[in-house]
């Protein structure tokens, strides 16, 4: 059985580009392009792991995402991949336990991303080789 | 209540005593801040304790006696560091001459008070000394502002363009690499999507300089008698192909010879922001009512359509920088978010303003005043 990806952005290049790259990985993939069509996938979907960029329908409802996954099933690692660290100066990791007390992201990588790179997060959280 | 500082230094005790009496329950009020202003002091006897009390009790404003037992009242101006002009210095002495005033101003003293002074004089010539520092601290505050205003605009606006880079990117490594197979054909979506975010970058560097321009009043204003009525035309006549193919109606209602005086291409980049809105963001089938309105000393330009309509909220944020209302109905349309912000602060050069009434999924009415 195929793992199952929940892809979610507002920027419908991203989506497209990601959603091939990983259908060729293998993966199966649902996307949605804001916070709220997440949330009423995930339970429909079911997945394994789910990415999400950090500025959706909000400044921060990548957050706010990560936050509902954990409630509806703390075991789907969630990687927030975003674009505003950089430039706006919003620095944060998930790398310490005490930021992954208020972040519910497992991981949090920056645009631009290079696929290997999103890949290789993937395969660390999905347990996979 | 605000409080400054005043650092007294004089070598006898009863010019000392008699500055603090007049200073101590002195309280002042500037027309511009709403704060009163009082003052608390410290005292030096001479050169060097005022050297010292300068970094300790870190004064705003320094009375400074000329003659010192150790040294001028200038060696001591010279030997503090002041380069952030943070300290105001009031040189006072015995020996009004002109020549000491001068040099004192020249090592960077701000006023001069000739001894003897009445307790009056010497409020009169702090107040004026505070006055003084607190406009100056108020500019360097704005201009602090300033900065971090356009800097955040800057980060936006590198955000704002790194995103189409990183789309067409992203299709360029997919191409090059043949992801999804040999055939030229299957690649024809993501070409068509890099040449939209490619489009799409054109226009907001486009509204950028033209923004830039109007908000740097770097570019000549040409304020001249243009005929309003052949703009509105050209400018309709340029959205008409985008109407047509959604099966947008386009009305006018104007007089046919209305003559304004303006900047012609201010002119041309509020009607095309307008009606490239009403058409973009309709309903298919909708319809954009245009007219323009001519009173005694002001111009309307109406603009109303059919289309998604804003809420209260969007409305709201409609006018600043880089706002683009995002939406399930908005994803698929194109802008800079630049657009309406430029229309305010073009609106706002003729002393007018742009308003707007929105009923979501109804229409939006946008109205640009201008007085003439």
């Amino acid at each position: 059985m195929n793992k199952k990806i929940l892809l979610v952005d507002d920027d419908i290049d991203f989506l497209n580009q990601i959603e091939i790259h990983l259908k060729n990985s293998g993966f199966d993939v649902a996307v949605s392009e804001s916070e709220k069509d997440a949330e009423k996938l995930l339970p429909i979907f079911n997945p394994d792991l789910v990415i999400t960029d950090l500025m959706i329908d909000n400044f921060d409802a990548g957050f706010l995402l990560a936050y509902k996954v954990k409630k509806f099933n703390p075991q789907i690692p969630v990687i927030i991949v975003t674009g505003v660290t950089h430039e706006l100066g919003f620095k944060f990791y998930a790398g310490t336990q005490e930021e992954r007390q208020w972040i519910k992201a497992d991981a949090i990588l920056n645009k631009p991303i290079r696929y290997e790179q999103l890949l290789k997060e993937i395969y660390t959280h999905l347990h996979l080789d | 209540m605000l409080t400054l500082k005043v650092l007294i230094v004089d070598d006898e005790p009863g010019m000392r005593q008699s500055i603090q009496r007049a200073l101590v329950n002195y309280k002042m009020k500037l027309q511009d801040i709403e704060e009163e202003i009082r003052f608390e002091m410290s005292v030096a006897e001479n050169g060097e304790q005022a050297l010292t009390q300068i970094a300790e009790f870190k004064p705003d404003i320094l009375l400074l006696d000329y003659k010192l037992p150790d040294m001028t009242g200038l060696d001591v101006l010279e030997q503090f560091d002041n380069k952030d002009e943070q300290i105001l210095t009031i040189m006072v002495t015995a020996y009004a001459s002109l020549d000491t005033a001068v040099s004192a101003i020249k090592s960077g003293a701000f006023d001069f008070l000739a001894k003897p002074f009445t307790p009056n004089e010497l409020r009169s010539t702090i107040s004026k000394a505070a006055r003084n520092l607190i406009h100056s601290r108020e500019i360097k505050k704005l201009q602090a502002e300033k900065r971090q205003v356009r800097f955040q605009f800057i980060s936006v606006l590198g955000h704002e363009l790194k995103s189409p880079l990183g789309a067409v990117e992203g299709y360029l490594n997919m191409i090059k690499e043949r992801t999804i197979g040999i055939e030229l054909e299957k690649y024809d979506n993501m070409v068509d999507r890099c040449l939209i975010r490619t489009d799409q970058m054109r226009k907001l560097i486009g509204d950028l300089l033209e923004m830039t321009k109007i908000e740097s009043g770097q570019r000549q204003r040409d304020l001249q008698e243009i005929n309003l009525s052949e703009l509105v035309k050209t400018s309709i006549e340029s959205i008409q192909p985008d109407a047509d193919r959604r099966n947008i109606t386009i009305s006018l209602v104007m007089d046919s010879h209305l003559n304004i005086i303006a900047d012609k291409s201010e002119i041309e980049i509020i009607l095309n922001n307008l009606f490239s809105n009403a058409v973009k963001y309709n309903r298919d089938n909708g319809n954009v009512d245009i007219s323009i309105k001519s009173f005694d000393h002001e111009l309307q330009i109406i603009v109303s359509d059919t289309g998604i309509g804003l809420s209260e909220d969007d409305i709201h944020a409609l006018f600043r920088d880089f706002v683009r209302i995002k939406n399930q109905k908005t994803k698929d349309i194109l802008g800079s978010g630049l657009g309406l912000s430029t229309v305010k602060k073009i609106a706002n050069l003729y002393n007018g303003d742009i308003i707007v009434k929105s009923t979501p999924d109804i229409g939006s009415i946008f109205t640009v005043k201008l007085i003439k």
